[in-house]
């Protein structure tokens, strides 16, 4: 795995890839991950022309510190092949393959990026990938799938496709999703790599979003994909920590400081000794709150 | 000749119109005369007339002024009615001088120009068919740009002398009282004509409903008119709305909106008892929705709202989160109706609202106010004239008048299809840069250097990157690529004035 | 190369560009429609030339409706279009991506 816990991954855009004016203005809205979808946001007759412009956007265009990613179509398509190769060229940080149900899938996915990378004269291992997981198929076999590659980042939810194959439909509750999304993020933790929830498509019920977001937040996701740049700013508001947090955070950090001056191998706070877990989430809370531009680059509160 | 904005004016024309260069955004304490206007004196008995060209024979002559206001915008009727008959009269050499030019009477104004009708023209604006006319030197004078405020100045200087004023309203009686706010298309505040009706040697009224005598409440009152003609229809309610009152779902437009409130709310202005003014525009009513929720969540009121009215500001009026709304026109019905039902929405005249030679403009207790631009320049000018290749295609409005505000923020996309909005130097200087404080782009802000007061508060503010307007234009620059300089020839087709009378810049003629 | 079939790319959807392809005789010849002629028609106009010399298309008539793209937008429709006129869409011309 690749850089997985540094970063912060909240939000994660879908764009789709045939619309020139969504395509050039994707980096404006603050989102962690932009995701330009050549899949079904793209008509079949549409497929070359949205490669090309990605492709062209993706040279030209400054989208800032975004992770940027690109949802190809699946290995089933006649577009696939073509996906991995424009957009090995055009030196994607992530591919997210769709439709994922077993980890031989990500394997040939890694092959056939790795064989595009030395292609395209592209530093091999540079290009990562991810699955989206979209069937009760994909669902049991998501810690495989989460382990299958070096190259993997995350492992994402996409609920319509899944509900549909449980035979059910999302209800505002989310139960039918609990299992599938349980075994999501258990598969990405125990890989060491990001979890994504599903996608909310209800513009108008903000309530509704708002409860779901806070609900993936506290099983542990590290985000959600997104349809809508209006949606970002809610995300963010529920992954920002409460003052308390930050100042727990702030203590801890200040902990490890003292030790490393001592020369101390043994952190403590308050007499006590802190726990690994205790350090990680301190700085996971600081990461959140330099984003939310709670404090600054040196952990120093900002104003507000 | 270069005035304090960095533009090269026309000596001649300068000269020949008597004009100064403009140097500063201060006013001071001028002393002035102001003028008044000649009065025929009557009983008020005989002022009803059957026919738009019987009263147009009795006051119209070669080479007046008259003029219009354009409180009907795109549902105007009064104009072309009016302006059809003065053609056909063969009536020549006229100035015409109305409040504003909306788009609906672009076609009368090309032919009254062609038909030598019409010779010059002051405005605060034109667009369309008539702006491209104009812009292509088809008028043989420069046209005179001026804002609502500088309107209301000029008419009380005499620099704008009005022979007869034509004036559409909704109701009256037949000695003239009359008001927006009654009848099949209303428009709510007459707050520009109300000029035209105390200063003009000649008022008269057209409406399509006369009303039984004394017509009350009156805006415009019997003592100012001297006709009042019947006709069929003074206006189409369907289109008196400005259009975009919808709520916009786009979304770089609400995060434009959003950052903009984000500035006001951070700003030292946002307390309790501030003042400020949104104009019109989807974009100008989700800031108004996004400055609603701060105001509730914050338990803050607003001592007053300005300037082009809404419905989403009279609603916050209603709620109780506005004490007052100071209306000299108004964008929808639903302002239009507001102003009708709640003695708190006062109907100003333009002087009241922002004439900067008084003794105290509703503009200069504003607080924060919103304001757009086709163009920035990296000394913060900005243009709301001439469009991308050049020709006239907007209004000053109340531009100039309202960044007087103790924060005036202007709101504009860093790009707007392929046609950078913020610009080494800007086609026309319209309102001076001085007078502005910050930039509200999509990619971030920009804080004018003049207001480093300004920095510390808003220098922080969660998803709000803040960059120099240089880094700005350079971005802007870097996605649409170098575009040709637009050519021009020597000539001024407009002189566009600074709300004291001074000269800003001049419009040449476009060369194609 | 000869174009194979008129085909189309692009929409009129702003910041888009649409543009045609069809069998010409004497060089490149462009027809440009667009707001911002003035500042940016040389430009459009070189974009799709240099474009199309890529896929060594020298005879071909170009009808170009602009909704005010840029430049990359301009290159990714000109690269479909000949694509497409080419019929080639399966085997991208990877050099002039």
């Amino acid at each position: 795995m690749a850089e997985t816990t540094e970063r912060l991954r909240r939000t994660m855009m879908f764009v789709p890839g045939n619309n020139p004016a969504m395509v050039k203005d994707a980096g404006i809205y603050g989102a962690d991950s932009i995701m330009f979808d050549l899949e079904d946001a793209v008509s079949m007759a549409e497929k070359d022309a949205a490669r090309a412009l990605v492709y062209e956007a993706l040279q030209t265009q400054d989208y800032g510190d975004a992770e940027l990613v690109v949802r190809i179509n699946g290995d089933d398509t006649p577009y696939y092949h073509n996906d991995i190769k424009a957009m090995v060229k055009a030196g994607i940080d992530v591919i997210r393959l769709p439709k994922t149900e077993t980890a031989d899938m990500i394997t040939t996915l890694v092959a056939d990026v790795a064989a595009a990378e030395k292609e395209f004269g592209r530093e091999e291992g540079s290009t990562h990938v991810m699955a989206a997981i979209e069937s009760a198929k994909g669902v049991l076999n998501a810690p495989a799938i989460a382990a299958a590659s070096d190259r993997m980042i995350g492992i994402a939810l996409s609920a319509e496709d899944y509900t549909t194959d449980m035979k059910t439909h999302r209800y505002p509750d989310g139960a039918e999703l609990e299992f599938a999304r349980n075994m999501v993020l258990h598969s990405a933790r125990a890989a060491g790599i990001a979890a994504f929830d599903t996608v909310f498509t209800n513009m108008d019920d903000t309530e509704g979003f708002y409860r779901e977001t806070k609900h993936i937040h506290q099983l542990g996701f590290d985000g959600k994909s997104l349809v809508n740049p209006r949606q970002i700013a809610m995300v963010n508001d529920v992954y920002q920590p409460t003052e308390k947090e930050i100042a727990n955070a702030r203590n801890v950090i200040n902990a490890i400081e003292e030790a490393r001056i001592k020369g101390s191998g043994v952190i403590s706070m308050n007499g006590q000794m802190v726990d690994r877990p205790v350090v990680l989430r301190a700085e996971r809370v600081m990461r959140l709150a330099k984003a939310s531009n709670l404090v600054d680059e040196e952990g120093n509160d900002l104003e507000k | 000749m270069k005035n304090n904005v960095d533009r090269e004016l026309p000596e001649d024309l300068m000269s020949s119109l008597n004009y100064q260069p403009y140097e500063t955004t201060e006013i001071g304490n001028p002393e002035i005369q102001r003028v008044a206007p000649v009065v025929r004196a009557q009983t008020g008995d005989d002022k009803l007339v059957d026919s738009i060209e019987d009263v147009v024979k009795a006051t119209v002559k070669d080479g007046m002024t008259i003029s219009f206001h354009h409180h009907f915008r795109n549902g105007d009727f009064v104009f072309n009615k009016v302006m059809r008959v003065i053609i056909d009269a063969g009536i020549k050499d006229l100035t015409l001088a109305p409040s504003s030019l909306t788009g609906v009477m672009n076609d009368m104004v090309v032919e009254a120009i062609k038909a030598g009708t019409v010779t010059n023209i002051t405005s605060s604006g034109m667009r369309g068919s008539l702006g491209d006319f104009v812009s292509h030197g088809n008028l043989k004078n420069p046209v005179i740009f001026r804002s609502h405020g500088n309107r209301a100045r000029a008419i009380e200087h005499g620099d704008i002398k009005i022979d007869v004023a034509f004036l559409g309203v909704p109701n009256a009686d037949k000695l003239g009282n009359a008001n927006g706010m009654e009848g099949k298309a209303v428009f709510g505040s007459l707050g520009y004509a109300l000029m035209d009706a105390q200063y003009a040697n000649k008022v008269v009224l057209l409406t399509d409903n006369l009303m039984p005598y004394p017509n009350t409440p009156a805006s415009i009152k019997q003592t100012q008119v001297d006709y009042v003609v019947e006709v069929d229809q003074v206006g189409d309610p369907e289109k008196i709305g400005s259009g975009a009152t919808r709520f916009t779902k786009d979304p770089k437009e609400l995060k434009i909106a959003e950052t903009v409130n984000n500035v006001i709310t951070h700003s030292p202005y946002f307390k309790d008892g501030f003042s400020f003014q949104t104009g019109s525009g989807g974009a100008a009513l989700a800031v108004t929705r996004y400055l609603r929720q701060s105001m509730l969540d914050n338990q803050i009121k607003a001592s007053f709202a300005l300037g082009g009215i809404t419905k989403p500001t009279t609603d916050m009026l209603k709620e109780g989160l506005i004490d007052r709304v100071m209306d000299v026109q108004d964008f929808d019905k639903g302002a239009a109706d507001s102003m009708h039902t709640d003695p708190r929405q006062q109907e100003i005249d333009a002087s009241w609202y922002a004439d900067p030679d008084n003794k105290g403009a509703m503009v200069d207790q504003l607080d924060v106010v919103i304001l757009s631009a086709l163009e920035i320049d990296t000394k913060f000018n900005v243009n709301v004239m001439t469009g991308s290749d050049g020709v006239i295609r907007g209004a000053i409005g109340g531009h100039q008048d309202a960044a007087t505000a103790k924060l005036t923020i202007i709101s504009a996309p860093l790009v707007r299809g392929r046609i950078a909005t913020v610009v080494p130097d800007v086609t026309t200087v319209v309102t001076p840069g001085d007078s502005i404080d910050v930039l509200v782009t999509e990619y971030g802000i920009a804080i004018n250097p003049k207001r480093t007061d300004l920095i510390d508060a808003l220098g922080h503010i969660a998803g709000v990157p803040v960059f120099t307007i240089e880094e700005l234009q350079k971005l802007a620059a870097s996605k649409v690529g170098n575009a040709k300089p637009l050519e021009f020839t020597d000539r001024t087709v407009a002189m566009i004035e600074y709300r004291d009378g001074t000269i800003i810049d001049a419009v040449k003629e476009v060369k194609d | 190369m000869e174009i194979k079939q008129t085909a189309l790319a692009g929409t009129l959807e702003s910041s888009d560009i649409q543009i045609m392809l069809s069998k010409g005789t004497d060089g490149v010849s462009i027809e440009l429609e667009s707001d911002v002629e003035k500042q940016f028609g040389d430009q459009i106009r070189l974009v799709i030339t240099e474009t199309l010399h890529q896929f060594e298309l020298d005879n071909v008539k170009v009808k170009a409706i602009d909704k005010g793209a840029l430049d990359c937008v301009i290159k990714a429709r000109t690269i479909a279009a000949a694509q497409r006129a080419l019929q080639t869409q399966d085997q991208p011309a990877w050099e002039v991506f």
